[in-house]
């Protein structure tokens, strides 16, 4: 008993300071605060269970990823009647910055970015995320929110390196076109700057 | 601007723009990089912008976790302990 109850402090000690990064990631995936928190709990019952299987020292962050981004994918991804799609083709590198470079800073020492930036509500930029579709959500999430590698995310989402890449470059291009359709909405960057 | 004798010009640079900022590429293709951007403000401003971005996007990616949510969490591992004890 004593040993039980050992292991589930140690758990919690670990795994429990983790719970904000993992409920911002869940909140974007199932972009549904109810689903968000059953997610979240089903996870660290789940990683708990499973944590003698867990190796110490290892990347535990990581390895509470994968078991959020399984029980996402296996259990609370919508039913899709058709396949998500983000046309990205027409979107250039450089999408985002090729727009918002060409204002003028109307501030002295401030530059341009910092202007619009400033401007995005904290609602817009998760929006924004929200709106990609799963496979370039999950990669943008975990490459530029979680700041995990590469290979790491290649191995919380058990897809190639190459794979991961990929949707890492198109989907924040997504998310800068994205980006831009709510600064041309708010009116912070003409349409025709936009190239709209 | 561009090149110099060798290294990387301005398509090389953007084409590893991303790999760069993710802190992904080798060594020497990192010096490359680099090289390039002290020696390019188009390219540099380019490579501020993206990174600037980023940092937008992590840090207003933000949520608060209810204490609800925490108590039920801490719950439900009490109560599997709990299972765990009477043998289920």
């Amino acid at each position: 008993m004593v040993l039980l109850m050992a292991d589930r402090l140690r758990f919690t000690e670990l795994a429990m300071p983790h719970m904000q990064a993992l409920y911002t990631a869940a909140l974007r995936m199932t972009r549904n605060p109810a689903d968000a928190e059953d997610l979240v709990q089903e996870t660290f019952l789940k990683a708990y269970r499973a944590f003698d299987r867990y190796e110490d020292g290892t990347n535990l962050k990581a390895w509470l990823y994968k078991i959020l981004t399984n029980t996402f994918i296996n259990s609370y991804r919508a039913a899709k009647r058709r396949p998500e799609k983000a046309d990205v083709e027409d979107v250039e590198d450089l999408y985002m910055y090729h727009r918002v470079g060409a204002l003028q800073a109307s501030g002295i020492g401030r530059s341009a970015e910092e202007e619009v930036f400033d401007h995005f509500t904290d609602d817009e930029v998760k929006q924004a995320i929200e709106s990609l579709p799963e496979a370039f959500r999950i990669a943008v999430l975990l490459a530029d929110v979680e700041g995990f590698s590469y290979k790491e995310i290649a191995e919380i989402t058990e897809v190639p390196i190459g794979t991961v890449m990929s949707r890492i470059h198109r989907g924040r291009k997504a998310l800068q076109k994205a980006l831009m359709d709510f600064a041309v909405a708010r009116g912070l960057v003409g349409s025709s700057e936009a190239g709209h | 601007m561009g090149s110099g004798e060798s290294g990387f010009d301005c398509n090389d640079t953007i084409e590893r723009l991303y790999h760069y900022l993710d802190g992904e590429l080798t060594d020497e293709r990192r010096l490359e990089i680099k090289h390039h951007l002290d020696e390019c403000s188009p390219c540099l401003d380019a490579f501020d912008f993206e990174a600037e971005l980023r940092s937008v996007i992590a840090n207003r990616c933000k949520d608060h976790v209810p204490d609800a949510l925490r108590q039920r969490v801490y719950d439900a591992l009490l109560e599997e302990e709990r299972g765990e004890v009477a043998g289920g």
